[in-house]
């Protein structure tokens, strides 16, 4: 199962190594990791996505993640009202005949042309990862030669709707 | 303001080293003793340290001085402080940061780095300090600025000390100790994402009470928590209180009293019969301050099957780690103990239960053949029970000889027991002991070691000669590495693959080597002799016990089997299969 973790930590030399680190000994393995500064000063913000096997996993990770003395908070917000977004540059080989296909294909995605040259264009695309996927499958048969992603970056959204029904990931 | 007052602050806002920093933090945080070893980047401390009056003992190697810490901090509850050098002397502590921090032992470790200017340039003896450690202490901090030393400090003494404790490290380099900055130690420390939860909550006490008071057979499972929490009293008092018998970790030996009605023995790999199956067969298991490891549960599958598992501990993420947890409470064992002792619910009809316990362990007690001649390594054991009152502090290596020692030597206070349990060192016992005698000057210190454990820190006898600490080593002399040679005989048929050592030293004159007297013993009556000499002498005697090689630690429940699967059990005269 997919969970995005949020967490805060102290902006300190070393920190991004104890936790990933704390992952690699318990073999829990990162699909993303997105790091930057928060509004403090000092304090930055860390998105994970990680896939376990099940919920007792997902617990056991923020409790060992909260065992840290430079994080501040954990949250599990996979299953919060949540803004989650992924940057992608994606590299495509394209002939200047193919040009005006690619933008109307890009168009829906409200991506845009950040670089052109004579074989090829940078499109750079900004949502959910599976908007991202989506993008970049309909570009791979023009022939993909690059793709750089950041990762998902994400928050819980000001007001909860679904509140209600929000699972919590401690059983304490 | 009194003068004095004002002196002292005038002094914690003076100007100064690093090095002189930290010598007066020790002073601050009342440090006894530190053990460590010098080496060149932390000349300018050790220099400092010449003056300070500051109570250093030189192990004669780092491994000695940071199990010696442990043992110190075993034994006072107090944080064990280690000094080591940069690169060799800071990797030569590794095997015993994650001893401690395994056994959630305090110690306060402070190792020397090559100058700021210089770090990361593979310069002499540098080693990524923090980058070894991160994943073995409890936190690690390396000072990059002289202004950061102070608090630094603080911090990592409220770290090592409060919540579930542990090791914590601090690399200094080297300019760092001989930089000026002004000294300010009153500061308060402030670490919002440190917060331990001390204090129990109050409905999953509530929840607990409940359970217990429907429960039929319940049974309370006691791990080192309990000590390093000071409520060996409140767990005594809550057990009589509701009727509710005890088993205890290897590690947690001591926190309720061996000789006690309701006391089962120790549980797990070389556990009581009776204690292992009241895990297997209780309705209720409540666990205070163990770990779950996998040698006290055995095989998960078959761990207490019919029982709603109740965990007390301080560290939530132990709650729910290795197996499903249906009260959890986050706290201090004390403060849950004695919430729980408050409440008093309806106790639990614990008679029919206790009964059936009393007739397990009248049945299948532990057991050994005696022969009158050889000495059987379970009766030395029982002899040193019997010649020291049970009063000892009692240090082990790993192996064989441990498991012996848990089994026979009846724990009847807490703070005697000074055992490797989470990661299992060979080596430990010895300066293990010199940390424990410091800790309790007057106390009677045996160190029971195996002949392969006591070659890997034997020089510190050295320090024990110098000190002239009434240690008695006990060496349980099998010519073997004897746990080992046990596993090839059961599970690797007999092939004994380089645990068999026929040739060991003269431990007699290695022993006369340092200056301390030897003895030897090969029968059981010689035995009882060389333990009452060596008692009658103040001051460290060695002990070298020629027992045979053959003989296994029992009951066993091997590796992948479940509790109720021990073998090696009497039943009747009989031993089972």
């Amino acid at each position: 199962m997919r969970r995005i973790i949020t967490m805060t930590v102290n902006n300190r030399p070393g920190v991004l190594n104890r936790i990933t680190g704390l992952f690699t000994k318990r073999h829990y393995n990162i699909e993303s990791i997105t790091v930057g500064h928060t509004e403090i000063e000092g304090i930055s913000r860390m998105t994970f996505v990680v896939n376990v096997e099940d919920e007792r996993i997902a617990e056991q990770i923020i409790k060992q993640l909260n065992k840290q003395i430079d994080v501040l908070k954990v949250n599990d917000i996979t299953d919060q009202a949540i803004v989650a977004r992924e940057l992608a540059l994606v590299k495509v080989s394209v002939t200047p005949a193919l040009r005006q296909e690619i933008y109307a294909l890009i168009e829906p995605f409200r991506a845009s042309i950040v670089d052109v040259s004579k074989d090829s264009l940078v499109i750079q695309v900004t949502g959910e990862s599976e908007k991202v996927e989506a993008l970049i499958e309909l570009l791979r048969p023009y022939g993909i030669k690059e793709v750089a992603r950041t990762g998902t970056t994400a928050f819980t959204r000001g007001s909860q709707k679904t509140a209600a029904t929000h699972k919590t990931a401690f059983i304490i | 303001m009194t003068r004095m007052k004002v002196e002292e602050k005038a002094k914690q806002k003076m100007e100064m080293s690093g090095a002189l920093m930290l010598v007066e933090a020790l002073k601050a945080e009342k440090v006894e003793v530190i053990f460590g070893y010098p080496g060149g980047a932390v000349l300018p401390l050790y220099d400092q340290l010449y003056r300070s009056g500051v109570f250093h003992v030189l192990t004669r190697h780092e491994q000695g001085a940071i199990h010696a810490a442990e043992g110190y901090a075993r034994i006072s509850g107090k944080p064990g402080v280690v000094i080591a050098t940069s690169g060799p002397g800071a990797t030569n502590i590794v095997t015993g940061l994650t001893d401690a921090m395994m056994d959630s032992l305090p110690l306060v470790v402070f190792t020397g780095q090559v100058a700021t200017s210089v770090i990361g340039s593979d310069a002499f003896q540098e080693a990524d300090v923090v980058g070894i450690t991160m994943p073995i202490t409890k936190h690690n901090y390396q000072v990059r600025d002289i202004s950061e030393l102070p608090k630094i400090i603080k911090e990592a003494f409220h770290i090592a000390t409060t919540g579930r404790p542990g090791p914590v490290l601090i690399d200094i380099p080297k300019d760092i100790t001989t930089a000026k900055g002004e000294f300010d130690y009153e500061q308060e420390v402030h670490l919002p994402g440190y917060q331990p939860t001390t204090q129990p909550n109050h409905l999953q006490i509530r929840r607990l009470v409940e359970a217990v008071s429907q429960s039929k057979r319940p049974v309370i499972l006691a791990g080192a928590g309990v000590l390093h929490a000071n409520a060996s009293n409140e767990l005594r008092q809550y057990a009589e209180q509701q009727n509710i018998p005890v088993v205890h970790t290897l590690l947690g030996l001591g926190g309720f009293p061996a000789d006690h009605p309701l006391f089962l023995g120790m549980a797990g790999m070389h556990g009581t019969y009776t204690a292992n199956m009241a895990l297997y067969e209780c309705d209720l298991l409540i666990n205070i301050g163990a770990r779950f490891d996998d040698r006290v549960t055995g095989n998960l599958k078959y761990f207490a099957p019919k029982a709603t598992v109740a965990h007390i501990d301080i560290d939530p993420a132990e709650i729910g780690k290795n197996v499903p947890t249906k009260i959890p409470i986050v706290s201090d064992a004390k403060a849950a103990l004695q919430e729980l002792i408050h409440q008093q619910g309806k106790p639990a009809d614990t008679s029919a239960w206790l009964r059936q316990l009393n007739e397990w362990k009248q049945r299948f007690p532990l057991y050994y053949e005696e022969d009158g001649q050889t000495i059987k390594p379970q009766k030395l054991v029982e002899m040193i029970y019997e010649l020291t009152n049970g009063e000892a502090i009692i240090t082990t290596d790993v192996g064989q000889h441990q498991m012996w020692a848990a089994q026979y030597y009846k724990f009847n206070k807490p703070h005697r027991w000074v055992t490797s349990g989470g990661l299992g060192t060979m080596g430990f016992g010895l300066p293990a002991a010199i940390g424990a005698q410091l800790a309790e000057r007057n106390a009677t210190v045996v160190s029971i070691v195996g002949d392969g454990g006591f070659q890997m820190t034997f020089q510190e006898l050295s320090v024990i000669q110098e000190l002239q600490l009434p240690i008695k080593v006990v060496i349980v002399n099998n010519q073997a590495l004897g746990m080992v040679r046990q596993w090839q005989e059961l599970f690797y048929e007999k092939r004994y693959s380089h645990s068999l050592i026929p040739n060991q030293p003269d431990f007699v004159k290695l022993a006369e080597a340092y200056n301390v007297p030897g003895f030897r013993a090969k029968t059981e009556a010689e035995a009882m002799e060389v333990l009452k000499k060596a008692f009658a002498i103040d001051g460290p005697v060695l002990l070298d016990f020629h027992v045979k090689a053959d003989e296994n630690v029992y009951p066993m429940v091997a590796p992948g089997k479940g509790l109720h699967e021990m073998v090696g059990v009497k039943a009747c005269g009989e031993l089972s299969q």
